[in-house]
């Protein structure tokens, strides 16, 4: 229903910003610049992944290729064995921020991947049962403006799984929300995923959340980017990493893979 | 306090202007035929509303500013859309766009009589012209400016080419265009006067070059007070329209 393939995956790109001047530097010359060479990667259906790695790595290029924004220079993505390069309701991405429709109420939000359901009152329903699920009941027709930072972003999920899709991509979901907020969407979506148990891709470079959400983490490194680690989380749930040893052990390792050493 | 301070205000600020104007009027040496003070213009604006003339020229020069109004944001709304969605077009047109926004609409005069004779559909040609240039570029700058994830959010959701523009293009480019149309309809009327100087027998234009020809400056004034009345409703129109509430929440984010 939703194990991904990604074979051989590359994005390069020219620069065409480059100046004459700058024609001993490779980067700015108008040359081939490369995001990411021959990656690699598979997803179990329903599995939890979460990718590390500093800004600038190309986590987010390989989610928005994956999604199907951008087009991958070489390479392939499978999702159940089907090659696929499109966008598609069938596996939706979570924005960082602004991905609510500011000229639509939560609920025409939602109703923008059910517009095929034919039946008024099937629709209606099923509005209303994630709307319900991501408990903005009673804010249905309130603008995002006039909601706060988590409840835009359970607007902005609640739409994602009312489509029913069978992968999840989600770009750093917990950027600009305040601590607290942070974690409870998070935990929230651990709920959401072990209640629906959709694949999900997750994009973060907070170290703390893949720990505590992912079945398994890729960490990702720069110049060039390449997979450095990867490693399965067989840790029961709910986490907590101060009394976990293995998983501080982990985080340890994980910083350090970062290039981050004082913190052991 | 603080409202009775935004009335209070332009109150005073209005009568001390009447007050200059009377003061002018009575020691500046000008004849009252020549610069008529607020007094005789009042009673001329009394006698213009009696026999329903300044209703009539009003009505004339609201007409040709509705129409010529409407039919430039008819013609550039969607064709700013497209500038602004089709590279292609937008390579096409801009350069022409650009050359010609500069050309005041006054000076299509001349053709616009040629080619439309007299009556209104010159005037209606010229106010056309003010309002078709700065909507479409004001659009095709709006269209542009969209923020590329709410595209990507569309083709997610698998909506099509025509829902793109109806759910995606319209609404986000809603609140500029709003203003834009506010600052044109400003232009528009600014154009009908002058427009209205010219092949035809009514509307505010023509009342101030008819009652120049009468030397009648109390009528000039009193046409002068309308414009400047009717001109400022329209704006308040206009900024009401870009308050309400589904435009006011598309302008949040963008």
């Amino acid at each position: 229903m939703g194990s991904i393939k990604i074979e051989g995956l590359s994005k390069s790109y020219v620069n065409k910003r480059a100046k004459k001047r700058d024609i001993n530097d490779p980067e700015k010359a108008g040359q081939v610049i490369k995001v990411f060479d021959d990656i690699n990667m598979e997803f179990e259906d329903g599995e939890m992944v979460c990718i590390l790695g500093p800004s600038g790595c190309g986590k987010s290029t390989l989610l928005r290729i994956m999604a199907g924004f951008d087009r991958a220079t070489t390479g392939k993505i499978l999702i159940d064995g089907q090659e696929t390069f499109k966008t598609s309701p069938d596996h939706v991405y979570v924005f960082q921020q602004n991905g609510l429709l500011p000229w639509m109420t939560v609920w025409q939000n939602v109703e923008l991947g059910l517009r095929h359901i034919e039946d008024e009152a099937e629709k209606t329903e099923t509005i209303q049962e994630y709307i319900d699920m991501v408990e903005l009941t009673g804010f249905e027709h309130h603008y995002p403006s006039q909601l706060s930072g988590g409840m835009q972003r359970r607007a902005e999920l609640g739409r994602a799984l009312a489509v029913n899709p069978d992968v999840l991509y989600m770009d750093e979901p917990f950027t600009g929300l305040d601590y607290l907020t942070h974690l409870k969407i998070r935990e929230e979506v651990i709920n959401m995923h072990s209640f629906i148990g959709k694949t999900m891709v997750m994009v973060t470079h907070f170290i703390d959340d893949a720990l505590i959400m992912a079945d398994r983490i890729i960490v990702m490194n720069e110049k060039p980017a390449r997979v450095t680690m990867e490693r399965k989380l067989n840790f029961s749930r709910p986490r907590n990493i101060e009394k976990e040893p293995g998983l501080r052990e982990l985080r340890d390792e994980v910083f350090m893979e970062l290039g981050v050493s004082y913190v052991a | 306090m603080a409202l009775s301070k935004k009335f209070i205000y332009p109150l005073i600020s209005f009568s001390v202007v009447i007050i200059i104007w009377q003061l002018v009027a009575m020691y500046s040496g000008w004849s009252e035929s020549v610069f008529p003070g607020p007094l005789p213009v009042l009673n001329s604006f009394f006698e213009l509303v009696a026999n329903g003339s300044i209703f009539n020229h009003s009505v004339a020069s609201l007409y040709r500013v509705t129409i010529g109004f409407y039919l430039g944001a008819i013609v550039g709304i969607p064709l700013g859309i497209l500038i602004g969605r089709v590279k292609a077009v937008s390579y096409a047109l801009n350069p022409i766009i650009q050359f010609l926004r500069p050309i005041s609409p006054l000076a299509w005069i001349p053709l616009a009589m040629l080619w439309f004779g007299l009556g209104d559909n010159p005037a209606i040609f010229l106010i056309f012209l003010s309002s078709f240039f700065p909507i479409v570029v004001a659009t095709a700058i709006a269209v542009s400016s969209i923020n590329p994830i709410y595209f990507q959010v569309a083709s997610n959701f698998n909506l099509s080419r025509v829902e793109m523009i109806t759910k995606i293009v319209v609404p986000a480019i809603l609140p500029e265009v709003v203003t834009a149309l506010r600052l044109t309809i400003a232009i528009a009327w600014l154009v009908v006067v002058a427009a209205e100087m010219i092949a035809v027998q009514s509307g505010l234009g023509y009342l101030i070059l008819d009652s120049r020809n009468a030397l009648r400056m109390d009528y000039v004034m009193v046409a002068m007070i309308v414009i400047g009345i009717i001109g400022l409703l329209l704006d308040i129109i206009m900024y009401k329209l870009g308050r309400l509430g589904f435009i006011m929440a598309a302008k949040q984010h963008s």
